[in-house]
């Protein structure tokens, strides 16, 4: 019993207020997006999403029960099996999985549908920190680096080979925790100016970019020292610049299918066809634009309300707040998001256990790219990429699913110290 | 090295939420095109068209009424036509005119709803009405198009059509918008401003399917139509009617007031058209093929038309040389015939004689002494101070200046002043035998025939006018324009009008004009022959009745159709006995104008 008392003392208690208030005003702009002023339905109906994302939130409230109750050190001993789990449902879901919208990400289950994909963020961040709190891990070292490959990256597979590109694109995420863990920053500064250079490429012509290499080129060989050997590593880089941009118009105009590069080309111009391509970078910015400083007001939102806004109770979730509730409201959300990140951030750093540290750094970066995205795309920063708000976007699966990582580090964090005296 | 990494992973997270903050703020705060967009995104603007005023004749005759008629307006967004054939069959129209239509549509604005089709009659729409479900994005807007249940009066009351873009850019007042009628020629344009009422306008929210969602902030920004002003014209309807029939198969102009008023009861220029060909659909077609017409129906001779007066001028010659006294009523003045060519026999003649004879020596003479008064030593000097007067009392007879009808592009005409002269000649390079052709109303002298119907109703007062106008009262004022209510004094006595007055009547009585006699009725007229150097001349005549107390003045101009005393004489004859007594005795002049056989 008296172990029972003290989790209450020893668990973030300002995690879990974030946490709640942002859960409650998800819930809440989820009503506003579904509003209709001509249909009579409260907030409970269950028709509506709200009405059912009310019921995710009673359920995410058990399962945050469940994870309290269960010993904390069963997260470390079942990490594989879990992640095994989950690896073959995102296999069984593409035999199995009920098509929506494009992607086979869904097991229907009576009316209710649930998607592993979003499981399997917590699957993969507790297999990778496992794996890495091996005895004698080293990302230096090749076999270490190979495992840890594979771990991030069966998952992401199966979730494209379902169709639902976006979600993949989170595992991208755990590129921070392995920065975080000593991997070398070389690979990241290159993995950075290949982003820039496929920006670049997609703005500019190819000829264009072509021509400026080399004239840039040209000049840093004419401003150096003319030593054969600098002059061919010069050159060699060159080569390789001209080769990634070569890349990327070969993959973008032949890998990506058009309405993957219509996200792209919507990002760079969304007024160049703004019935088409451009319809949701379009209208999610007209409707934060149009809202203000203060907003329209509660269930005010006419771009919401009229449905001019695709998506908007999930992943446009945000338009919703920015049109109703103004400056005020988006830039206090994202305050919020941004001391919940920080805060898990500070959790992680404060485990002794590499286990926990990994998976809190996981937390957090899992949670920021979902953040960074969604946020940057409604306002056009980011190409349209279909993943959720987390917390506050509609969905069961999504909710549990962060609900399920969030709170197994709650969960480990509260049991740090008796880490030290096992 | 752990340390730093801690701290970049937190300042990177702390970096987006501000990158974050300030983007928003720019894009809600900073940026004020957003709010409109969305405002735009959800309003559908619905015009409430004005309903234009009405205009009735002197005795309450619809001239211009307005009939219903129907834009079929489309949504492109929310269009959806199954069977192309079918709906371009309803409509008449081909299938690459639809793609054609909707492109356009599309090309405007794929949400906000544009004209498809426009003026479609209640006939043409009825057809189509009962197939409009099939057809959503599409639906009828109504609005009103001018009608008429006559043929007359066209170039007088002129047209309505679309504002152009030129005059778009020039409305000041904002109260236009694309696609707005405006009034283009005639009362319609003269009076626009009372006519056409204000639009007004329903804002409708609607969603992204465009299905409607209620009125916009309960309808607190929504505007309703005013109707226009009603007018009541002076045009006795039926005289119009009759004298157009007259006119039918001649060219020319008719204008008669009303002395004591300045009403214009009958405006007439024919070949005209008939109203209703500038209304509507065909529009277009009918506007292009008068404008092609050699015989110019769109020009108003009433108004636009200046010609040489001839000897309708004399009576207002008369009445000059007696205000300034340099003849007197029954001065004998001995005419030998060989100033000027002549119809009139040589003999004495007074103003009496002069004026029942059309004698053009007397009248050369009497020009004369107008002209050269001896005011100064010096011929050429005199004969300039001479000439400014004679032009002064011209300007105030309404002539060689445009007199102010309310019928826009109304013509001035030419009163050669000294200043005209001097242009030609140069200064003091000119004397009376330089002018001497315009004391018989030939020269450079030129009237349209609306002047001609003035200055005929200031002699029936005996001294002064009202400006001619064909609007007596607009609205609920029941009263004209102001300038119309104001006597217009010529400057001469009304003692000299008898004389001259007497004249006329034995021009009628004994006279050339003996074809405009009314039983029953003193008439007194002059007629006139325009010379033409083209062809063959016109014939002009003007007249008043009843002597006393006179109700109508008249001035008639038919072109080529030589002289006064029988085509114009005719037609200002029957159309004052049609005017005065209601009906026609003189069947026999009736019929001699339709015969049209007036040069022998």
């Amino acid at each position: 019993m008296r172990k029972e008392a003290s989790i209450l003392n020893k668990i973030d208690w300002v995690v879990i207020i974030i946490y709640f208030i942002l859960v409650f005003l998800g819930w809440l702009n989820i009503y506003a997006a579904v509003y209709d002023e001509e249909v009579d339905k409260g907030i409970f109906d269950l028709s509506l999403n709200s009405g059912k994302q009310f019921l995710w939130i009673i359920t995410s409230i058990l399962i945050i029960i469940v994870i309290m109750t269960i010993d904390f050190r069963f997260y470390d001993s079942f990490a594989y099996i879990i992640y095994g789990v989950i690896i073959f449902l995102l296999l069984l879901v593409l035999v199995a999985g009920t098509k929506v919208s494009g992607s086979t990400s869904w097991f229907s289950v009576g009316g209710f549908r649930i998607q592993p994909s979003e499981f399997a963020k917590f699957a993969t961040a507790l297999a990778l920190a496992k794996y890495m709190s091996t005895v004698g891990y080293k990302l230096t070292k090749f076999t270490n680096m190979l495992v840890t490959a594979c771990i991030l990256v069966i998952p992401p597979i199966l979730i494209i080979i379902q169709g639902d590109t976006g979600t993949a694109l989170v595992y991208g995420a755990f590129v921070i925790v392995l920065y975080r863990e000593g991997l070398n920053p070389t690979i990241i500064v290159v993995g950075l100016i290949a982003i820039f250079l496929f920006v670049l490429t997609l703005i500019f012509e190819q000829t264009t970019l072509m021509i400026a290499v080399g004239i840039g080129g040209a000049i840093i060989i004419a401003m150096g020292k003319k030593k054969w050997q600098r002059i061919a590593t010069v050159i060699a880089g060159m080569l390789v610049v001209i080769f990634v941009i070569w890349s990327v118009d070969y993959f973008v105009e032949e890998v990506l299918k058009p309405h993957q590069q219509n996200r792209i080309k919507a990002l760079i111009n969304p007024e160049a066809d703004p019935l088409g391509y451009g319809w949701n970078v379009t209208q999610s910015k007209i409707a934060i634009g149009s809202g203000g400083l203060l907003g329209k007001g509660y269930l005010e939102g006419t771009q919401t309300k009229f449905d001019f806004v695709p998506e908007q109770s999930t992943d446009f979730i945000f338009c919703t707040l920015g049109e109703e509730q103004g400056w005020i409201g988006t830039s206090s959300v994202i305050i919020l998001f941004v001391i919940l990140l920080i805060k898990i951030v500070r959790i992680a750093e404060r485990q002794k256990e590499t286990f926990a540290r990994v998976y809190g750094y996981s937390v957090a970066s899992i949670l920021f790219i979902h953040f960074m995205v969604n946020i940057g795309m409604t306002i056009g920063l980011f190409p349209v990429i279909g993943i959720p708000l987390p917390l506050f976007s509609y969905g069961g699966s999504s909710l549990w699913g962060f609900t399920i990582l969030i709170f197994i580090l709650l969960k480990i964090d509260a049991h740090r110290m008796q880490v030290l005296f096992r | 090295m752990e340390n730093n990494k801690k701290y970049i992973i937190q300042l990177v997270i702390v970096l987006v939420g501000i990158i974050y903050c300030v983007k928003l703020f720019q894009l809600q705060f900073l940026d004020d095109t957003y709010g409109p967009a969305a405002e735009d995104n959800i309003l559908r603007k619905i015009r409430d068209y004005s309903y234009r005023g009405i205009i009735y004749d002197r005795k309450g005759n619809i001239l211009v009424h307005n009939d219903p008629v129907f834009d079929l307006m489309v949504i492109p967004k929310e269009a959806q036509v199954a069977d192309t054939t079918k709906f371009c069959t309803l409509l008449g129209i081909t299938k690459e005119d639809f793609i054609a239509r909707m492109k356009t549509a599309r090309d405007f604005d794929i949400f906000q709803p544009s004209v498809f089709m426009k003026m479609l009659s209640m006939k043409d729409f009825g057809r189509f009405q009962d197939h409009l479900v099939d057809y959503p994005g599409f639906y009828p807007q109504v609005r009103s198009l001018r009608g008429y249940k006559h043929e007359s009066l066209a170039n007088t009351l002129g047209y309505v059509g679309e504002i152009n873009k030129n005059l778009l850019e020039r409305d000041t007042t904002g109260s236009y918008k694309q696609g707005d009628y405006i009034g283009i020629t005639g009362i319609e344009q003269e009076y626009e401003h009372d006519l056409k009422g204000e639009n007004g306008v329903k804002y409708k929210m609607v969603n992204v399917r465009g299905v409607e969602k209620g009125s916009f902030k309960s309808g607190n920004r929504d505007s309703l139509s005013v109707p226009g002003v009603n007018l009541k014209a002076t045009i006795d309807l039926e005289l119009q009617q009759y004298g157009e029939w007259l006119m039918e198969d001649l060219a020319g102009a008719v204008v008669a007031l009303e002395p004591e008023s300045g009403e214009v009861l009958s405006i007439i220029t024919s070949p005209a058209y008939s109203p209703g060909m500038l209304s509507g659909r065909l529009f277009g077609n009918n506007f292009t093929e008068l404008t092609l017409d050699s015989l110019t129906p769109l020009f108003h001779r009433a108004t636009m038309s200046v010609y040489p007066p001839g000897s309708t001028f004399k009576p207002l010659q008369s009445l000059i040389a007696l205000q300034e006294g340099v003849i007197t009523p029954n001065e004998q003045i001995f005419c030998n015939g060989s100033l000027v060519g002549d119809h009139a026999p040589p003999g004495y003649y007074d103003v009496y004689k002069g004026i029942q004879q059309s004698s053009n020596n007397y009248f050369y003479i009497v020009f004369r002494r107008v002209i050269n008064q001896g005011l100064h030593e010096n011929t050429f000097i005199d004969s300039k101070l001479g000439l400014q007067k004679w032009a002064d009392y011209m300007e105030k007879f309404g002539l060689g200046r445009p007199v102010g009808i309310d019928i826009p592009n109304e013509k001035g005409g030419l009163v050669p002043s000294p200043e005209l002269y001097n242009a030609i000649y140069g200064e003091n390079r000119w004397k009376w035998s330089t002018i001497n052709s315009i004391s018989i109303g030939q020269g450079e002298v030129s009237t349209s025939p609306l002047q001609m119907a003035n200055f005929t109703a200031a002699i029936a007062n005996r001294g002064y006018f009202y400006i001619p106008h064909v609007i007596k009262e607009i609205g609920e004022t029941g009263a004209p324009k102001p300038k119309y209510r104001e006597k217009q004094y010529v400057g001469i006595d009304s003692v000299h009008f008898t004389p001259v007055i007497d004249a006329m009547e034995r021009v009628i009585l004994l006279g050339t004009g003996f074809r405009a006699q009314i039983p029953g009725i003193a008439v007194c007229g002059k007629t006139g022959t325009s010379q033409n150097p083209h062809g063959e001349d016109h014939s002009v005549f003007v007249a008043f009745a009843p002597k006393e107390n006179p109700k109508i003045a008249i001035s008639v101009y038919v072109q080529n159709s030589g002289q006064g005393a029988r085509a114009a004489a005719s037609i200002a004859g029957l159309m004052m006995e049609k005017y005065l007594t209601g009906e026609i005795k003189k069947v026999w002049i009736e019929d001699f104008v339709k015969k049209g056989h007036f040069v022998y």
